[in-house]
């Protein structure tokens, strides 16, 4: 099997590239790029992000091809694509970190910053949060509900279909963690640094 | 709900644990990566290193070590000491650090912390700042290992790595750092209060009420302490398992 983690020079994916390294060991063959031609040949892609909302679009948009080669293999090809973070909220129509900016326009909804209720919630929400399941999920193939998983955020991805929802956290309110829709999977939590559970998540997506 | 984190620090001078765990089970207590193993594995909600090596040429060393950790520790990994260019946060980024800690050269020059933050993300930018009471309700910027007084008021220097993008404030106490006395709770507070950030606590931490103190008094969002785990005293799970005993949430 081919993974390729989508490495379009937005941020810091050293982690992510690790943690896959770590559960992928000789059982997947695990690639790090933006060529097209190897994305097209994948069989699973993994799309990180750090940063803001509109850094990560405009990266994403400044190599040439890569949003149309990333929308045939999610949207028309049906294949296993993993979202972290950034890479989760530009599923979404619209985003509003920075700039308003187009996003990728997969599933629908925005993403805006979190209702800190006037400073009373730190932000950047930073930490160790518990998942709550909202529903049954293959990536979350024995995950225990209420496990913990590390968050980096202080921007939320609202889906207007709720549907698509598999997890939610609380903090300031109940903010989505996690969506599934079809063969799109999205955390916004990070499996690659939520230890023994969050490479459980990285093998689970792998096994698919 | 979000849990208050418990973060062990390890110094590294030359590419070693200055101040070791002395665990029977340790190969090496000087290596810095199987230190950072065993606190990962013990449950530490991230990992700092403070690189205090003294000479430039010794510097890379701490590159291959956080290299050497990133690839077997799959929690936060926090690297300070040291860090005064882009390239330095590039190198340290790359390595398979999750954030850096920018200490003097936020002091020098502000604009370094928003043009940290604007390149890798708030996320990653932590500043540490480093202060000293200097009269009632008062605490200066202090850098060089609280050798050097700036005249820079610690809270107005804290609201304003926050305007310029830094994603948390890691706060030592001079007074306290080393004594075993307790945090500067006076400290946090102001700080946790006057900023919208989470501030993260160091200096001092001697027993598991000091945490306690560091939380549930100081407001502070994660607390850091070095020795009491270095030495053995304390296991991390022991820590977490006292607060917790205490209402104090943390991540068991």
């Amino acid at each position: 099997m081919n993974v390729t983690i989508v490495d379009y020079q937005s941020g810091n994916i050293s982690s992510v590239i690790n943690s896959f390294t770590e559960v992928a060991k000789d059982k997947v063959n695990l690639e790090v790029t933006s060529d097209i031609n190897k994305i097209k040949s994948s069989d699973k892609i993994v799309l990180p992000g750090q940063g803001s909302f509109k850094s990560c679009v405009d990266s994403l948009n400044n190599i040439n091809g890569l949003v149309d080669t990333l929308k045939d293999f999610a949207i028309t090809n049906k294949k296993p694509l993993l979202g972290i973070c950034v890479g989760l909220q530009m599923f979404a129509d619209i985003g509003y970190e920075d700039a308003e900016t187009r996003g990728l326009g997969w599933v629908a909804g925005k993403v805006s910053k979190i209702d800190n209720q006037n400073g009373k919630f730190k932000l950047p929400h930073i930490g160790w949060n518990e998942i709550n399941i909202q529903k049954e999920s293959q990536i979350f193939k024995d995950i225990e509900n209420k496990s913990h998983m590390y968050f980096v955020h202080s921007y939320e991805f609202v889906p207007k279909d709720k549907s698509v929802i598999s997890a939610t956290t609380d903090y300031s309110s109940k903010i989505v963690c996690a969506v599934e829709k079809d063969n799109l999977f999205g955390t916004q939590f990070h499996p690659e640094k939520s230890d023994k559970t969050g490479l459980k998540i990285i093998d689970n997506f792998l096994k698919l | 709900m979000l849990k208050n984190r418990i973060i062990p620090c390890l110094d590294v001078k030359n590419g070693r644990v200055v101040k070791g765990i002395n665990f029977v089970e340790l190969k090496d207590a000087g290596d810095p990566v199987e230190q950072a193993k065993i606190y990962s594995e013990g449950g530490a909600d991230e990992i700092c290193f403070l690189d205090i090596t003294a000479s430039n040429e010794n510097r890379d060393t701490i590159i291959d070590i956080v290299r050497k950790t990133a690839k077997e520790c799959f929690v936060p990994l926090t690297v300070g000491g040291g860090v005064r260019t882009i390239q330095n946060i590039t190198d340290l980024l790359l390595a398979g650090a999750d954030k850096v800690s920018i200490n003097t050269a936020a002091v020098k020059n502000i604009n370094f912390v928003k043009e940290a933050s604007k390149k890798f993300g708030s996320q990653c930018i932590v500043v540490a700042i480093d202060a000293k009471k200097v009269s009632e309700n008062k605490w200066e910027v202090f850098t060089h290992g609280g050798r050097n007084k700036t005249g820079i008021d610690a809270v107005e220097f804290a609201k304003q790595v926050e305007t310029n993008g830094a994603g948390e404030i890691l706060l030592t106490s001079m007074d306290r750092d080393g004594t075993k006395s307790g945090y500067d709770v006076e400290l946090l507070k102001v700080i946790t209060v006057s900023t919208n950030i989470p501030v993260i606590a160091s200096g001092g931490v001697g027993t598991l009420d000091h945490l306690y103190d560091g939380i549930v008094k100081g407001g502070a969002s994660a607390v850091l302490a070095a020795s009491i785990f270095h030495y053995g005293e304390f296991k991390i799970k022991e820590a977490k398992e006292y607060l917790n005993s205490k209402n104090v949430s943390v991540r068991l």
